[in-house]
């Protein structure tokens, strides 16, 4: 079974206000033929895969950009387990050091574009990877 | 595009019908993209719809609809009814991507799992809404949502659809944006039921509300039984103490309802819903057997130049089409 | 291409080249000349630094007699750490600090807050909760001899307020505190988004806090009208100039509101730039916002006092410019910012680290942070004049259209009701990200070039230390907030509680009760609130 669009919910979550990135990369995403909904601010791990269910998202889109990072990254891997969002990707964008990526992919996370990346990298990858996570 | 675990049609129906919100919002994906078991599926969902509250609201980008919704679902939820909604929002008519930003003014209800909220793209379709909403609103029914809100693209002149599709129809309008003197150029102040001024502490509300009620009273057929009520609104205040308007517009809502049970209207209404739903269907079944049958044949093409040569016309051709598949 | 000669002077030499725009959008020529600043009469409209309209500079000497203050961020999450640096940098020669905050502490919460778990000291700020917190990040400095920036918004009449106590603990006379608080309300709306309530009680509160400084502490500046943060959401070097200063000017149309009279509050008013890499359009954006600021505060709001005419800014180096990959040419990337700032002639300048883009910085990249301004100011010569550039055919030309453009924007922004008007409209977040979206459409499509970035990236990631930030931290602030809160007077709080209730529904200064409120052992989150109960909570509407 395929489907027509890809669905991707981009938000932030906890405390920080820093919109510019997502806001950026909906933007982008909606270029590159994608339905983005928008979350913005201020969510939390459980609205963030509610809406994650109720819009039959396929990908997951975080921004991070005050060190939040190892905080929230497991909280949300757990949140998607707990609710059965086993072929939901989540990735991440925003600025974190380097050596914190392994330990945010051993959390759980699929993947992670820092600072600099280019549309073409993270609408590739979510092209590519998007139906196989957990595929049978 | 993208493969996944696909449960059989009758399983993602069965858990439709127990209130599974995976489940529906799976079977939303296949109506969206108007995929081959979608019919199916409805086929089965069907029996089980009918008996919900549907509301409509329209009205333009900045108006507060998004503001009241949020509003409304709080009291319906007060009232322990479950709640669906859908928002409609455009799709770029150039990536056909789109950016659905409409869930975020209903941030009061994240988490409570008694809400079930949908963004649609309208995919190019007009009128106001998604080719599929008909067919997602049957399915939030089925979900077993009480009362299910519909938020439209906007409010021009194509914004119809909502009329057939909603019981209670609102319309949002503010004072002074020029919204109420394009809504009743265009009529649309004959389709809503109730009418929300919103943003209702805004100089010239006073004067926006006579000149409403006024155009009510001398313009409206009174025999149909209904005047459009028109409700001023506050959605939007920093202290919550602020919002003004919310509580009599749930009431002009229940009064339509009430109204439309006790004189039956709601039989004509939900005839007019069905009589929408069967023209969707039949179009979208004709089209579909019709380009099953014409694609890869290079007939189209065939007849486009023909017509192009002055050696038939649109009429002509879609006469031959017809009777070719449709045996008329 | 053939050099000109006599005989093909009429051929253009620069006919088929691709045009080049800066980040304002102007078109750069490949030449500039006396044709360009025809029409500008450099007596009137350039001047003498220190005088009307003081394109030049605000100060008639400069940096001769007195060099820009060198003031650093130094902050890390315990107040302890922080106090640390703060001594560390003032012994390495910086007269001027910068204190940030944690996020709770910017959203106004505690650190015992349930929605502060987890971000409690996080970015490089301190948890400001009470006035003890004031006494262990201020230890051991001079109150009356260092200058103290409070990065400081929504919350800045707290910490105003306990700043205040402090100082009066130590006989430290309000008078001599210098220094300055963010305290604009208004870029929260259109950019940063750490705000609580409405623009109405904002205002108020901003005024109040501006009053109160006027009266009690004239050294210290009440507010710095942002810029930087419009630009790092994305604003153009032009929205930054043109919406700060519209912001300006609706803070001084508030002042009078308010009742005071201009040339009492307008030269507490000063502003904060960000600088970025195109060191020419940077210097115009400055020597154009003094002339707007000087010439609107004489000929619009009447000012009489020079003081109120003078536009003083803060600068800080782009952050956003900074990239994670090869992280030294930050070291460069800096340096050019620092050095336009210089020559753009800024009051006071604070340079990044290079490893800004990933984590908070270390001792060592701060040094470097450190020195370039130091060798800016004894090597490069930079500081050895008053507003080197004027004269060039270039900058006095992007001067000129900078400040033609600004005016653009401020009849765009008054037809639209004005700066609060627009906010709740949402026009300046439309033209913000609307800037971030192109930027980012010019880097993908190579119309922009980021060295190391989009061009002469090699993959290579630079060892960098990085800094740690202690993992018992949160837990350790947390027992030591709830051991604060437990022995207070109870009672002398609930009283304070209700005082500030009472003052922030009525009329009165908020400052007062906020400096007794806090001396009593208030928290920053129960203060805040108390007035988010008063005043409400402003939730954004138009998002796109």
């Amino acid at each position: 079974m395929s489907k027509e669009k890809i669905k991707v919910i981009i938000s932030k979550v906890g405390l920080d206000g820093h919109d510019r990135g997502a806001k950026v990369v909906a933007f982008l995403l909606r270029e590159a033929g994608m339905e983005v909904v928008y979350l913005g601010m201020y969510q939390t791990p459980e609205s963030i895969v509610k809406a994650a269910i109720d819009e039959d998202a396929d990908v997951i889109g975080l921004s991070y950009l005050s060190g939040e990072h190892l905080v929230f990254t497991p909280l949300i891997v757990k949140e998607m387990k707990e609710k059965g969002l086993d072929d939901v990707l989540f990735v991440a964008g925003g600025s974190f050091p380097p050596e914190d990526i392994p330990m945010m992919r051993a959390m759980g996370i699929d993947e992670v574009f820092r600072g600099g990346s280019l549309t073409e990298d993270f609408v590739s990858y979510i092209r590519n990877h998007v139906g196989k996570k957990g595929a049978e | 595009m993208s493969r996944r675990k696909s449960p059989s049609p009758e399983e993602l129906v069965e858990k439709l019908l127990s209130g599974d919100r995976r489940a529906a919002a799976r079977l939303i994906t296949i109506i969206e993209d108007q995929s081959d078991q979608a019919n199916d599926m409805m086929k089965m969902i069907f029996p089980h719809t009918g008996r919900s509250m549907i509301i409509g609201l329209t009205g333009s980008g900045g108006s507060g609809k998004s503001t009241l919704i949020d509003h409304l679902i709080g009291r319906f939820r007060a009232m322990d009814k479950k709640v669906g909604v859908v928002a409609v929002d455009p799709s770029s008519p150039f990536s056909g991507g789109a950016l659905l930003g409409d869930r975020i003014r209903f941030q009061s209800h994240a988490i409570d799992d008694g809400v079930f909220i949908r963004s649609m793209a309208s995919r190019g379709y007009l009128g106001g809404l998604a080719r599929g909403t008909t067919d997602v609103v049957r399915v939030m029914e089925a979900m077993g949502n009480d009362v299910i809100i519909i938020e439209t693209l906007g409010a021009g002149q194509d914004e119809i659809d909502i009329i057939h599709l909603a019981q209670t129809c609102i319309l949002i309008l503010t004072p002074g944006m020029g919204d109420d003197i394009q809504a009743m150029k265009a009529g649309i102040m004959e389709i809503a039921d109730i009418i929300a001024l919103n943003k209702a502490d805004l100089d010239k509300a006073n004067l926006c509300l006579s000149s409403l009620e006024t155009s009510i009273h001398y313009g409206m057929d009174k025999k149909k039984g209904w005047l459009p009520r028109v409700v001023p609104t506050i959605a939007f205040a920093s202290k919550s103490t602020d919002i003004r308007g919310v509580d009599e517009l749930v009431q002009a809502i229940m009064d339509h309802q009430a109204y439309l049970h006790e004189t039956r209207k709601i039989d004509e209404v939900r005839n007019k819903r069905i009589e929408q739903e069967l023209g969707l269907v039949f179009k979208d079944e004709v089209e579909k057997v019709v380009f099953a049958g014409i694609k890869g044949t290079g007939k189209k093409r065939q007849y486009i130049e023909s017509i192009r040569a002055g050696k038939s016309d649109p009429y002509s051709v879609v006469k031959e089409v017809l009777s070719t598949f449709l045996r008329v | 291409m053939p050099q000109d000669t006599a005989a093909n002077t009429n051929r253009d030499p620069f006919a088929g080249i691709a045009p080049v725009k800066n980040l304002s959008g102007f078109e750069i020529n490949p030449l500039y000349g006396p044709e360009d600043v025809k029409g500008i009469d450099f007596e009137l409209d350039v001047g003498l630094p220190g005088e009307y309209p003081y394109v030049r500079g605000v100060y008639s000497t400069m940096y001769r007699v007195r060099p820009w203050t060198i003031r650093q961020l130094g902050s890390l999450g315990p107040p302890g750490e922080a106090n640390k640096r703060i001594r560390q940098l003032v012994g390495m020669g910086a007269n001027g600090i910068s204190i940030c905050l944690d996020m709770p502490t910017i959203m106004g919460r505690d650190s015992d807050d349930p929605l502060a778990e987890g971000e409690v000291g996080c970015c490089g700020g301190v948890a400001i909760d009470t006035i003890q917190d004031m006494r262990e990040l201020l230890a051991g400095i001079e109150l009356d001899k260092i200058s103290i920036n409070f990065v400081s918004n929504s919350q800045s009449a707290v910490i105003l307020a306990m700043f205040c106590a402090l100082a009066e603990e130590r006989d430290v006379p309000w008078n001599l505190l210098t220094g300055t608080m963010q305290n604009d309300a208004l870029k929260e709306y259109q950019a940063q988004k750490s705000y609580y309530f409405p623009p109405r009680p904002s205002m108020r509160l901003i005024m109040d806090t501006i009053s109160f400084c006027i009266r009690n502490l004239p050294r210290f500046n009440p507010i710095s009208i942002s810029g930087y943060h419009l630009a790092s959401a994305g604003a153009t070097p032009l929205q930054e100039l043109a919406f700060t200063l519209a912001n300006g000017f609706t803070y001084v149309e508030e002042g009078i509101k308010a009742g005071m009279s201009v040339d009492d509050f307008a030269p507490r008013l000063s502003f904060f730039f960000k600088v970025h890499n195109d060191l020419f359009e940077n210097v115009a954006k400055f020597r154009a916002a003094r002339r707007i600021w000087g010439r609107t505060m004489k000929e619009k709001f009447g000012a009489k006092n020079p003081a109120s005419w003078r536009f003083r800014v803060h600068t800080q180096t782009s952050g956003s410019s900074l990239t994670a990959q090869q992280m030294e040419n930050n070291i460069i990337r800096t340096t050019i910012q620092a050095l336009s700032a210089v020559m753009a002639g800024t009051q006071s300048l604070h340079t990044n680290a290079f490893d800004e883009a990933l984590s908070i910085p270390t001792p060592q990249s701060e040094r470097v942070a450190l020195r370039t301004q130091q060798i800016i100011l004894h090597e490069s010569g930079a500081a050895s004049t008053i507003d080197p550039l004027a004269g060039s055919y270039y900058v006095e030309a992007l001067t000129k259209q900078m400040e033609e453009a600004c005016e653009k924007y401020f009849q765009t922004i008054a037809e639209m009701g004005g700066v609060i008007a627009c906010i709740e409209k949402g026009y300046f977040q439309r033209e913000i990200a609307e800037s971030a979206f192109r930027y980012q459409r010019s880097l993908e499509k190579g119309e922009r070039i980021i060295v190391g970035l989009n061009k002469y990236a090699d993959g290579e990631e630079s060892q960098i230390l990085l800094r740690e930030l202690d993992p018992e931290f949160e837990k350790n602030k947390v027992a030591a907030l709830k051991k604060y809160k437990e022995e207070r007077d109870h009672d002398l709080l609930r009283a304070k509680g209700e005082e500030l209730r009472a003052v922030c529904t009525g009329r009165d200064n908020v400052m007062p009760s906020l400096i007794s409120a806090v001396r009593a052992g208030m928290t920053l989150g129960e203060a805040i609130g108390h007035m988010r109960d008063i005043f409400g909570v402003y939730r954004e509407q138009a998002i796109f």
